[in-house]
């Protein structure tokens, strides 16, 4: 017998409340009436789980503004056993150049479509298209540099040495000839007796004969590797190396020895970017729109509010708190999400997507409440209707949403961006209406019908 | 009230009903035909842009804009003016030249600024379009294999796959009607279809099925109990359950009716999409898709009787 409906509803109120919480939007020492210095910081609450984040929507560009660039990245010239390594270093390359740039919260993703490699770049509040596309488009250099001989080599200006070559080579640094296609490619491995790992490079047979005269001129002095203009490697040459076969050890974890051999790699196979689709969002277009959708999504939800409450009664006020809840649960997937890899953006299609998973928890109510009402018309007592009615909607409840869900996996699947992003957040405000149906209005009315 | 509801004979004018359908689906096909549909960079590659002015735009403006594009060897398709700012379509422009184009536009009309810019090469378009149709005919093929498994314990003669394909129809119903509106309204208003259409459309395809689907399983639960014509317990269930069709149909016109008014010009004609499409999904689950399973079902008596 579990016709009580105590621990449900016990369940009920505790998830409504953790969801009331992630969605407290964050205060600072406000006062609301008697109550002063109010501060609500969910990064303070997630320290707790070494999560250095907090709870927050991801807003896409459409509501945000900013710039967003789809690459075509020509991976033709590089063996196809490399191709993923290679993508996977521009990748690199590109989030280490936004940093630079300064960009919050950039998105940068790899796809695939139809054998042809893609790289998307979203940067959030960035409206200089031009710019950026010089920034991100280049292709990266890799160069090697070593300590000049005498002070005549020094360069004409500082500025046309790398980013942090003058403290490690002193102002005479001289720029090899050995480069990036000299370098034939980098990976991790590990030293056979300490186990640590280390960066292995191995070079073409030109770069070797290059590599050999360097290391030859440079025992005990640094060698510097230079990616884009900006050191990011400076190992002591320990002796000659002449196979073309170079390890560099240190104190690397496995972490920032995988950084390098990205880092090297994307110098190694350079990969020509091209621009295929450009869009720039006004930061004032992007909040209007923001304001406008939500100003009609919280009328709409008044209006489903009424009309429920208007049709049904005391069901409808019922089906409206079933509502309410359904919406913080939706909300509060949306802002856990981006504590995790797999951040939910919010973008406008998603709010339409939102909107229309609310209409569907909407049916799945009304679904209950016919089938109720026409039991209760055969004569049946109120409870005996409730439970009937139940179990007769719950077939079309569970075929209807199975056909929105395979709906939905298509559109993830075929879709691009904007289709994405309304298929995931339709999907999950499917899979959270089943869940407000079954659970939640079942519940309160099992509650208010007990005896 | 309840008693004129409960005697409706929808399967007995189903001729009717499927009569209106047509009326409604040829002057579409027909604008579809003769104009094809008005497709937006999405699809066809090339630029948007909007040019906000500090005052509402007048035809000086948009011809000011417009001399500045052509210096810089741009085509305008199209532009379009709305209160204080211009929406302009043009062939392919590239960032470098999208920036020289601020500058003299700058110099041109001084309180002139960008807000937004967008380009689309050609083969994003054509992937677009591509995926668009693969989207629905995979996501129509899926539903009538879950129908068909999930109706497959119906009793003989009717089967599962026949509520699946009858579904299907119903659903190409929505489709042809929401793309034969926008061919209209594209050749009558310049309304173009661009990714956001698309999603509109797979959305009607999900509610067209949703709702077929709350129909179809009224029928099958009632073929299990009664012991009365085919025809006669398709009717009746249609009319079991239209007080939620309508009830449900009518709270999301509501809320499209409210994006529709406050949700801005970025998504008017996305939500008129889902209201074209949401309205047909109601009329079709009831008025077409269950009329058919019928007819099905006497076509293939007839055929065994001879």
């Amino acid at each position: 017998m579990r016709k009580s409906p105590r621990l449900p509803l016990i369940f009920i109120i505790a998830i409504t409340l953790v969801a009331i919480f992630i969605n407290l939007p964050k205060l600072n020492n406000v006062s609301i009436g008697p109550f002063k210095g109010i501060s609500t910081s969910s990064s303070e609450f997630l320290k707790a789980f070494r999560i250095d984040k907090e709870f927050s929507f991801r807003r896409g560009l459409d509501l945000e503004g900013g710039t967003s660039i789809t690459f075509r990245a020509d991976v033709s010239e590089i063996p196809s056993a490399q191709k993923n390594d290679a993508l996977n270093s521009v990748k690199a390359v590109i989030e280490k150049r936004i940093n630079l740039f300064g960009v919050s919260e950039p998105i940068i993703l790899t796809a695939t479509v139809n054998k042809d490699s893609r790289i998307i770049v979203e940067l959030p509040g960035v409206t200089n298209i031009d710019q950026a596309i010089n920034l991100i488009g280049a292709t990266a250099q890799l160069s090697f540099w070593e300590q000049g001989a005498s002070e005549s080599a020094k360069l004409a200006s500082p500025s046309a040495y790398p980013l942090g070559i003058i403290q490690i080579l002193g102002e005479n640094s001289l720029k090899t000839s050995l480069s990036g296609s000299d370098l034939q490619r980098a990976n991790v491995t590990f030293d056979p007796t300490t186990g640590a790992p280390q960066v292995q490079l191995r070079f073409s047979a030109e770069g070797t004969k290059k590599f050999a005269d360097i290391t030859k001129r440079n025992v005990n002095k640094v060698v510097a590797i230079v990616l884009d203009n900006q050191v990011i490697e400076a190992p002591v040459v320990n002796q000659p190396i002449l196979s073309g076969d170079a390890v560099i050890t240190g104190k690397f974890t496995v972490e920032n020895a995988k950084l390098l051999t990205t880092q090297l790699n994307a110098g190694a196979l350079p990969v020509p970017l091209t621009p295929l689709e450009q869009r720039v969002i006004g930061p004032t277009l992007g909040a209007q729109s923001l304001a406008k959708s939500l100003f009609a999504g919280i009328v709409g939800f008044v209006i489903i509010v009424a009309f429920m409450s208007l049709i049904y009664k005391k069901l409808g006020l019922i089906a409206s708190i079933a509502l309410i809840i359904y919406a913080l649960i939706n909300l509060a997937i949306f802002k856990l999400s981006n504590i995790t890899p797999y951040g939910i953006t919010l973008t406008l299609s998603g709010i339409a997507g939102f909107i229309l998973s609310i209409g569907m928890a909407v049916d799945a109510n009304i679904l209950i409440f016919e089938r109720v009402k026409e039991e209760l018309r055969v004569g049946k007592r109120k409870d005996v209707a409730i439970e009937v009615g139940f179990s007769r909607a719950w077939s079309s409840i569970r075929d209807s949403n199975i056909s929105t869900l395979i709906t939905s996996a298509i559109l993830y699947q075929f879709g691009t961006g904007v289709v994405k992003g309304f298929a995931l957040i339709l999907a999950i405000g499917v899979l959270v209406s089943m869940f407000s149906a079954i659970i939640v209005t079942r519940t309160f009315l099992r509650f208010i019908y007990e005896k | 009230m309840k008693n004129k509801i409960a005697n409706l004979d929808i399967i007995g004018r189903r001729k009717i009903y499927f009569a209106i359908s047509l009326i409604i689906l040829v002057p579409g096909l027909i604008a579809l035909l003769l104009f094809g549909l008005n497709l937006s960079i999405d699809f066809t590659g090339g630029s948007r842009l909007t040019v906000e002015l500090k005052n509402k735009v007048t035809d000086l403006d948009a011809q000011k804009v417009k001399e500045v594009l052509t210096d810089k060897k741009v085509r305008t398709y199209t532009l379009e003016k709305s209160d204080k700012s211009l929406l302009i379509r043009t062939s392919p422009i590239d960032s470098k030249t999208n920036s020289e184009f601020q500058n003299d536009l700058k110099k041109s009309i001084k309180d002139a600024k960008q807000t937004s810019f967008e380009t689309i090469g050609p083969t994003i378009g054509r992937e677009t379009t591509l995926n668009a149709i693969k989207a629905v005919i995979a996501a129509s093929i899926l539903i009538v294999l879950y129908i068909a498994w999930s109706f497959r314990k119906v009793p003989k003669p009717a089967s599962g796959l026949r509520f699946g394909v009858s579904a299907i129809i119903a659903l190409i119903h929505d489709v042809l009607v929401v793309v034969g509106v926008f061919a209209i309204l594209g050749k009558v208003f310049g309304v173009e279809i661009d990714a956001l259409f698309v999603t509109a459309l797979l959305t009607v395809i999900g509610f067209s099925v949703h709702d077929t689907i709350v129909v179809f399983d009224r029928i099958r639960e009632n073929l299990r109990r009664q012991n009365v014509p085919f025809a006669q317990v398709v009717n009746d269930s249609i009319l079991q359950t239209l007080d939620r069709s309508l009830n449900t149909s009518l709270t999301v016109i509501l809320v499209l009716l409210t994006l529709l008014i406050f949700g801005g010009e970025t998504i008017r004609w996305f939500v008129v999409a889902l209201l074209v499409g949401v309205i047909s999904g109601t009329y079709s689950s009831i008025f077409n898709a269950s009329p058919i399973l019928v007819v099905w079902q006497e076509w293939t008596e007839k055929r065994k009787k001879k």
